[in-house]
């Protein structure tokens, strides 16, 4: 097993007029093989997340740890090998694959890149190395001759996971691989990265605001609100059972391609609060329904509450149902 | 026809571009009846962006509406004059944009931009153009619409600044919105809150509305009547619920297949390659290349829209055996 306790907490402004409280308190685990989805909306701080945990943001305090190494010190610390190695297997795919490659270099230099930095592939070998990454994602030799503009987003994005692959990683953080895509084209590489993750057996952390292509990917999912993970479970039980009222929300906001299927909407007063003063007690209590003075005040600790459910909630077990029914009821669902 | 709002015929415009010319609207149909919500899909490069844009006649240079017939009501407006469209743009037809950052002006208030609609359509005093401009924030929600009215867009949060937009196009009570992906920049809970919005709208103002879009979820939540484009031209028309149970265009039955659904774990099926160039499209079907069903005559034939029951058209030459 690989366990990321994540504590991480906090990113200050430059004027210091406050603190944004990007990330609080966060912890969580990922089990090696397995991929877990992490969802919220804007300003949830997912994406600051994903960035912290490979220490491309600094955190404010916390620590990751990953495969027994604390990834904070080791990279902090003087030890560059230490460093370049653990920054092998651990990678990161980017949302916007127009903004991620270099313009001015091929994609047999994008590729090859990484295997200068770290060493890892005699030269002789660097091509061949290159055709075998292409082919991997579906593309095909000629394209290692060309330049990132000559491509399409769903072929740019293949370079990106081609790239992060060069290095061998055992874990991939995936900021919002396919938001940028067309959707006939997301099909293409979400069925990619299912593929990979299961011959590679890579560990994903795959961030997203689109409940959907989360759901089809991921093995457990967390879900951020304003800074913290209000509940995560195995996929399933969480779209199937949600027992935060803003997974509840959540869920039944996101609109189902079938003119049978009738979700009850739950529309969610108001807006997310600012992270620079995040409300007392339980975050989301100005825009829940079910808000009691014990929640304004009392601040949930996120707890199991059913095997392998854990909920920040005073009140989660109410909104356990029996298996057989499901807050989305569909005489079309499996 | 009665009913019907807007009938668009063969409608034709291209991007007259340095690099060649891009037949982005290339004989496209389609017809919005009163008091509907038609669904306007596609991907990238269907054109129905550019649709609307021509319907509005503000396709922006390079591009130019080469042919076709756009009626509104009697009206034919390709015929119309400048000066005549922009009486029927805002008055008769307005539109609302994907990024509302980008569609209100950032160096205006909300009061001034919005009053100056109705005085420059309206003639009427400064006094009772912000009465309207008030009642209208406040018929979208934003709270506070008294002292709001004079904070600027970057005051605003983006669902907030959706809902100006939704607002800035309502003021003149137009018959017909075009609505360009209008969540697509917004987070899922503040889309539900919109959407749920322009529903509440459009039954209040006895409104039409083209929603244009590439998700399917809100086509099947929002719309009565569909019309699928793909690069440039019209690939099926067909009642939402007809679309979705039975559609005949292999394109839409592949995107239908391809979209991940939150209520159930599936496979999804691929549509391999890539949208098409425009400016040299595939011959005879624009999807053949992509479609698992092609045959010889798909390549050579451009299909013809073909009724398969009364209000279901499809363009493919093989809709009856597959």
């Amino acid at each position: 097993m690989k366990y990321f306790p994540v504590y991480a907490r906090g990113v200050l402004l430059r004027k210091q007029i406050g603190v944004v409280h990007a990330v609080d308190h966060l912890t969580f685990e990922i089990g090696k093989g397995e991929a877990l989805g992490l969802v919220g909306e804007s300003g949830c701080g997912k994406t600051t997340t994903g960035k912290v945990i490979l220490n491309l943001e600094p955190a404010t305090s916390g620590e990751v740890s990953f495969e027994g190494k604390k990834v904070f010190e080791v990279f902090n610390s003087r030890n560059t090998t230490e460093a370049l190695a653990l920054r092998r297997k651990m990678q990161l795919v980017f949302q916007n694959p127009f903004g991620s490659l270099d313009p001015r270099m091929t994609v047999y230099d994008i590729i090859r890149e990484p295997f200068e930095i770290h060493g890892h592939v005699p030269k002789s070998e660097r091509l061949p190395r290159v055709y075998e990454l292409l082919s991997l994602v579906g593309l095909e030799e000629y394209h290692a001759e060309r330049y990132p503009h000559e491509f399409s987003g769903g072929q740019r994005q293949r370079i990106c996971i081609a790239r992060a692959l060069a290095v061998q990683p055992s874990f991939i953080v995936l900021d919002e691989p396919v938001s940028s895509l067309d959707v006939s084209i997301r099909a293409q590489i979400l069925n990619l990265l299912k593929g990979l993750q299961e011959k590679l057996g890579l560990t994903y952390l795959y961030i997203s605001h689109d409940l959907s292509s989360v759901r089809h990917v991921s093995q457990r999912v967390a879900v951020m609100y304003l800074g913290e993970i209000v509940e995560h479970a195995l996929t399933a039980p969480l779209f199937g059972n949600p027992l935060h009222p803003y997974t509840q929300a959540l869920i039944s906001a996101v609109p189902i391609p079938d003119p049978d299927t009738k979700i009850k909407r739950i529309i969610l007063p108001g807006e997310v609060p600012s992270p620079i003063n995040p409300p007392p007690g339980c975050r989301f209590h100005p825009r829940c329904a079910y808000a009691t003075d014990k929640c304004r005040s009392d601040k949930p600790e996120l707890r199991e509450v059913t095997a392998q459910h854990f909920v920040a909630c005073h009140y989660a077990e109410e909104f356990i149902r029996p298996p057989i029914l499901s807050c989305l009821e569909s005489p079309n669902s499996e | 026809m009665v009913g019907e709002l807007l009938r668009v015929e063969e409608l034709r415009t291209y991007f007259f571009t340095e690099a060649g010319i891009v037949k982005a609207v290339d004989g496209v149909s389609f017809t919005v009846n009163k008091g509907e919500t038609l669904g306007l899909v596609g991907e990238s490069g269907s054109g129905k962006t550019v649709s609307a844009l021509s319907v509005m006649r503000i396709v922006p240079r390079p591009g130019r509406i080469l042919s076709g017939k756009i009626l509104f009501g009697d009206d034919t407006l390709l015929e119309k004059r400048d000066e005549e469209m922009m009486k029927v743009r805002g008055k008769k037809i307005a539109m609302i944009f994907q990024d509302p950052t980008s569609s209100l002006n950032p160096v205006f208030s909300v009061e001034r931009q919005l009053a100056e609609i109705i005085t420059l359509h309206e003639g009427i005093a400064k006094q009772d153009a912000r009465e309207r401009v008030i009642k209208v924030l406040d018929l979208v929600g934003i709270p506070d619409s008294e002292k709001r009215i004079k904070e600027y867009p970057h005051q605003f949060s983006g669902g907030m600044k959706q809902r100006v937009a939704v607002a800035r196009a309502l003021l003149l009570e137009p018959e017909l919105l075009f609505a360009d992906e209008p969540t697509t920049s917004l987070d899922v809970t503040i889309q539900a809150q919109v959407l749920d919005l322009m529903k509440h709208l459009k039954e209040e103002l006895g409104m039409s509305l083209v929603l244009i879009t590439h998700d399917m979820g809100i086509v099947a939540d929002m719309t009565d009547r569909v019309t699928v484009l793909y690069a440039g031209q019209v690939a099926e028309t067909a009642q939402t619920k007809e679309l979705y149970r039975l559609p005949r265009h292999p394109y839409t039955k592949a995107l239908l297949e391809a979209v991940p659904r939150l209520d159930m774990d599936r496979t999804l099926e691929v549509i391999p390659g890539n949208i098409p160039n425009l400016i040299e499209p595939p011959s005879g079907c624009r999807f053949h290349p992509r479609c698992k069903y092609a045959r010889e005559i798909c390549s050579k034939m451009v299909p013809v829209l073909e009724e398969v029951k009364p209000g279901h058209i499809v363009a493919c030459h093989r809709w009856r055996e597959t």
